[in-house]
């Protein structure tokens, strides 16, 4: 008899590690509800920009020099000399906005289907250390090309250090590891950007999904679907990860490179919002920019800071406003997961968080006039009552009763007639006499689009209660 | 394995025991490696003293030099500021820099040796940015009440000429005088408050 050699390797290895267990529990035989909608590709979004901030990672440090008088020069030969070394910089620059823009809509699902809730808690508390931990990661990674941004930047965040009492100007002394930002906190901020925090990115990412994959998924109707089996233990309404949501999560793919590559080709600076104007000019400790401003995705925060008259409260604030995010499964005292089923109150005390959120996120970009910080302070105070007063309208809300199964969505095809009725009501039928015939055009309906609008207003306004 | 006849406190004794020697031993070795992070020598001799001259230095002007890596600021101040200076202290929040950094020799109304004569490190007390001078009264951006100083354009910090803060603004504390003296008239030794100091 011939021997296999290739299927006796197959073996031998098997029987040596767990592929095929590890390949079933947590893709083939994973079982996720099967009603996921457009939120769900964010997850798998990060994790693909996480791929590419390390690919493109590992090709820049190949030429960045991590040396206060070569950095900012290395920068522009990665940009001008290295072949291809522009992509792969705006790879890593766009990258960092993106993975952000993915982040925030990744928790903004976990807001609105309640993925935060019981049973689980753990994967939204390592979600939020990810969340610091990327933000140290960005901070840090900001500091290498020692623009003016860079330095300034750098100096205003360890600067809230000095603020804490008593140990507060030793510990950013510790941190600098010099008086002021210099050539030795480049060079610690480059250790702890390319081998530190990945390392701890990598390992909560793990923590992240082995903590999922425990529980399992939650869905856009916020039920468990583990409490529906069919007789052979797997959830009627579940399907396996592997091939149904891979497969899926590759259209998300492609439409994420598609946005990604039009800024990355056409908008690598994305108008100074992905990377600052003032970082086109190397780092002058003697003068500050007339104008600035954090990067785009901490300036809810920096909003909230400046919105303090205190230096220590401006920083308690700011921590507070990340610390108030980790306790949301116990602020939340709702029985009922998904915004589907949960009362108005909740509803509007979102849709009120959304705009304090975007609201900060643009005031911190404005240089800090009078009725800036004015602003500022009413959108500080809604997003912490947004938490704070959480137990409270959480407990008064009437839910709505949640289905034992997942819905069956309504599909595209169910939308045609009423697409249809709306677009008649919309336009109006013309016909004229030309050249003998009669000609019929389609005309805009104005008083039709009115009534159209308003009923999709009273729509909106009514799927608030 | 037979659990019987084993004696659980000594094991709680070893396992404790060993745990202590274990956290000791991570104790020990924690110092090296966060002491590491402190500035080092070379940093820290970094922080020498420098000399500036302000001969040239015309009314009204100021000139920035670098000490530690900080930016220090020297300001002639004409005398029509210094009348402003005594005058408005009403919207300042540390008046008399009781609360502030300086030496002694510079804590008192215009905040410097010689009255006209104002230095300070430029960096706002609040999170370090370096604020702008400016100078005008009452420009349009700054409000009708600004009678000139220094305005930080990160948070909205804003300082007078003597770099004393206004109220209801992030900086906690004055503008930081830095320890400095004067060696000839025109010859201004930033880091050292007195001769004595570099002996």
């Amino acid at each position: 008899m011939k021997t296999n050699y290739v299927a006796n390797c197959g073996t031998w290895f098997l029987d040596r590690f767990p592929l095929t267990k590890l390949w079933n529990e947590h893709m083939a035989q994973y079982y996720a509800p099967k009603n996921f909608n457009f939120w769900y590709f964010f997850g798998s979004l990060a994790l693909l920009v996480l791929v590419n901030q390390f690919i493109t990672g590992i090709l820049l440090t190949m030429n960045y020099k991590p040396d206060a008088s070569l950095a900012f020069d290395s920068v522009e030969y990665i940009m001008r000399e290295v072949p291809w070394g522009w992509l792969v910089r705006y790879m890593h620059s766009t990258g960092a906005s993106a993975f952000f823009i993915v982040v925030y809509l990744h928790m903004f699902r976990g807001l609105i289907y309640g993925s935060y809730k019981q049973p689980r808690e753990l994967i939204w508390i390592f979600g939020m250390l990810l969340f610091v931990a990327l933000m140290a990661e960005a901070f840090m990674g900001y500091l290498l090309p020692w623009g003016q941004m860079s330095y300034w930047g750098a100096q205003v965040i360890i600067s809230l250090f000095s603020a804490i009492p008593v140990i507060g100007d030793d510990l950013s002394l510790w941190v600098r590891g010099d008086y002021v930002i210099s050539d030795a906190t480049l060079n610690r901020f480059f250790a702890f950007h390319v081998i530190a925090i990945p390392l701890i990115l990598i390992m909560l990412v793990f923590l992240h999904i082995i903590a999922l994959h425990e529980v399992g998924s939650n869905n856009p109707d916020g039920i468990e679907i583990k409490d529906s089996k069919d007789p052979w233990g797997h959830p009627v309404d579940g399907i396996p990860f592997h091939p149904y949501y891979t497969v899926k999560d590759i259209v998300g793919v492609a439409v994420f490179l598609f946005f990604f590559a039009t800024v990355l080709f056409y908008m690598p600076e994305m108008g100074g919002y992905f990377l600052e104007h003032a970082n086109f000019i190397p780092a002058d400790p003697l003068a500050t920019p007339e104008h600035i401003a954090p990067v785009w995705y901490f300036t809810p925060f920096y909003a909230i800071l400046r919105a303090i008259p205190d230096k220590f409260a401006g920083v308690i604030a700011m921590g507070g406003a990340i610390v108030v995010l980790f306790l949301l499964p116990w602020l939340d005292r709702s029985p009922v997961k998904s915004i589907r089923y949960r009362g108005g109150i909740y509803k509007k005390a979102l849709f009120l968080f959304v705009i304090s959120f975007l609201g900060l996120g643009y005031l911190g970009m404005q240089a800090p006039t009078a009725g800036a910080t004015m602003m500022a302070r009413v959108f500080t105070s809604i997003y912490f009552a947004f938490f704070l007063l959480m137990p409270i309208y959480t407990r008064w809300e009437k839910t709505k009763p949640v289905p034992k199964r997942v819905n069956q969505p309504a599909s595209i095809e169910d939308h045609i007639p009423a697409i249809k009725e709306s677009f008649a009501a919309m336009t109006l039928e013309v016909s004229e006499q030309k050249n003998g015939h009669t000609v019929k055009h389609t005309r805009p309906n104005p008083s039709g689009i009115a009534h159209e609008l308003s009923k999709l207003v009273k729509k909106m306004k009514g799927s608030l209660d | 394995m037979s659990e019987q006849g084993v004696d659980n406190s000594k094991r709680q004794f070893l396992t404790t025991a060993l745990t202590v020697v274990g956290a000791v031993g991570t104790g020990y070795i924690a110092v090296p490696f966060l002491s590491q992070m402190q500035p080092s020598t070379k940093a820290k001799a970094a922080g020498a003293p420098v000399e500036i001259d302000i001969s040239k230095l015309e009314t009204g002007q100021l000139i920035r030099a670098a000490w530690r890596g900080k930016p220090v600021w020297v300001l002639n101040r004409t005398p029509d500021v210094l009348e402003i200076l005594a005058s408005n202290t009403d919207n300042l929040a540390d008046p008399d820099s009781q609360e502030s950094n300086q030496p002694t020799s510079s804590q008192n109304e215009f905040r410097s040796i010689k009255p006209e004569i104002f230095i300070a490190v430029g960096l706002c007390t609040h999170l370090g940015c370096s604020p702008t001078f400016r100078p005008e009264t009452a420009p349009n951006d700054l409000g009708p009440d600004w009678k000139g100083g220094f305005f930080c354009p990160c948070h909205g910090s804003g300082f007078d000429l003597a770099g004393r803060v206004v109220k209801g603004v992030p900086a906690p504390t004055n503008l930081d005088v830095p320890p400095h003296h004067y060696i000839t008239d025109t010859l201004v030794l930033i880091g050292e408050d007195t001769v004595e100091d570099s002996a």
